[in-house]
């Protein structure tokens, strides 16, 4: 059957791109395999790992249900967006320091997760962090240390907020 | 995984989409918020020739008043009702349903029409609109009819839209005066499918109940109305007969199996958490506290109890 190619605009990570996209291209692997930004990771491509989340116009989203085609004119952020050159987001920070990963496979959805949450709430209770993170698995740490991660994320940057 | 490939179409309105959908004929299929389809087509167990998106029809996202009721645009997404603060105020039980559709990444994209339309059985929105006595708007090349949410879905994955139909509306009746509302779900993580969850609406008149809506979710083909306990309770008084009507509505209903229930603890759980939905919904028809109010106190008892 053929299947035409459409142009697109998007912005990712504040620079912008023209592609032309299969139709059936997902956009987790337009922004892998197009893009090469392969900090967004593929866990289980049917919307249950939350590894592939990205911001799509600011809202979190899952990158393997959603077309590439359907990006058009969107502005997404990926992982790669969170860090300001050498400087870790304060959310990386505190995955970093209070070992919220392990393996790191599905740490991309869970920081973007966790931007997405901290924006919305930023004085989550525990109950709101794992709440937030239900969708987004983890086979490496039992979550201790991702809801430990998250909560001094929260403390962190509400300290620094004016 | 990756979907077969098909022919794409993003119509900007309702005409548009109509026509898309009626020239693609049977082999098309609707996008929506495509949190239930595309991974069916990531699975290839849909492979339409043709995808008519909605996404870009703007027309069918919308919140507003009508008819004393509220009409909900069928693209409007399900975190924009959750963020909606005066339509929870309105319609609680919706307000409190809605949290618990699939995780927060689910409903930025996903959409009341969509859950709808995709009608499946374990879903929150169908078995609200049942018990909402929702009105749903279809549009088609024949022209726009409306369907009661009762006849609505029909069976497994099906519901009464032809193959050339566009569910385009929710509308919902306002609630009587004195009404308190609950739902309650238990799932093995929270936005998992429920094993079983229950919708529940009671209108009060002279400390008795005059009106009441049952509706569980996950454990038949579609939603099912408890129309027994619903009979139980009108009439008399909560206290005295929800314990029966719990009773009514769990052996009402046949669950299937599956590998994270046996048939009999989902069907007990559906009896106890319609009579804690029953008492939960009656508490606030005394108090007419919003819904949203009391779901944190709602949660921590089913994490308690459950």
């Amino acid at each position: 059957m053929p299947e035409r190619r459409q142009p697109i605009n998007l912005e990712v990570n504040g620079r912008t791109y023209q592609r032309s996209v299969e139709p059936r291209l997902l956009l987790s692997d337009f922004l892998r395999h197009e893009l090469r930004l392969t900090g967004t990771h593929v866990g289980c491509e049917h919307g249950v790992c939350g590894a592939c989340t990205v911001l799509v116009d600011q809202q979190p989203t899952r990158s393997c249900l959603m077309l590439a085609i359907q990006a058009d004119g969107a502005s997404i952020t990926t992982v790669e967006g969170l860090a300001d050159g050498q400087l870790l987001h304060p959310i990386q920070q505190a995955f970093w320091d209070a070992h919220g990963l392990q393996c790191g496979f599905c740490t991309s959805g869970m920081l973007i997760t966790t931007v997405a949450l901290l924006r919305d709430h930023p004085r989550p209770s525990d109950r709101e962090i794992r709440e937030a993170l239900s969708g987004n698995l983890c086979r490496c740490t039992g979550y201790q240390n991702v809801v430990r991660a998250v909560r001094l994320a929260a403390e962190r940057m509400d300290a620094a907020s004016p | 995984m990756k979907p077969a490939p098909f022919d794409y179409v993003a119509p900007r309105s309702l005409d548009e989409a109509v026509a898309a959908l009626a020239e693609g004929g049977t082999d098309a299929k609707l996008l929506a918020g495509g949190q239930s389809l595309i991974p069916l087509l990531n699975f290839r167990l849909a492979r339409p020739a043709l995808l008519v998106d909605l996404n870009r029809v703007a027309e069918l996202a919308y919140v507003r008043p009508r008819n004393r009721g509220t009409a909900i645009g069928a693209m409007t997404r399900q975190a924009t009702i959750e963020r909606d603060r005066a339509l929870s105020e309105k319609q609680p039980l919706l307000a409190e349903a809605i949290r618990w559709v699939g995780h927060a990444a689910i409903r930025s994209r996903g959409t009341i029409g969509g859950s709808l339309a995709h009608a499946d059985p374990a879903a929150e929105l169908p078995a609200v609109a049942v018990c909402l006595d929702a009105q749903l708007g279809v549009v088609g090349p024949r022209g726009r009819r409306t369907v009661s949410a009762d006849d609505f879905f029909v069976g497994y994955l099906s519901t009464a839209l032809l193959s050339d139909e566009i569910l385009v509306e929710t509308w919902l009746p306002p609630l009587k005066p004195r009404t308190g509302q609950a739902w309650l779900e238990f799932a093995r993580r929270h936005g998992d499918f429920a094993l079983a969850g229950v919708a529940v609406s009671l209108s009060l008149e002279d400390e008795m109940v005059a009106d009441a809506r049952i509706v569980l979710t996950g454990v038949g083909g579609k939603p099912v109305r408890a129309r027994e306990a619903e009979t139980l309770l009108v009439g008399g008084s909560v206290h005295e007969r929800a314990s029966a009507a719990a009773e009514a509505a769990r052996s009402a209903i046949d669950p299937d199996a599956d590998i994270h229930a046996t048939k009999e603890y989902r069907a007990h759980l559906a009896g106890v958490l319609t009579e804690r939905a029953i008492l939960l919904a009656h508490e606030r028809s005394l108090s007419r506290a919003p819904a949203a109010l009391d779901v944190r106190r709602a949660l921590e008892g089913m994490s308690r109890h459950a």
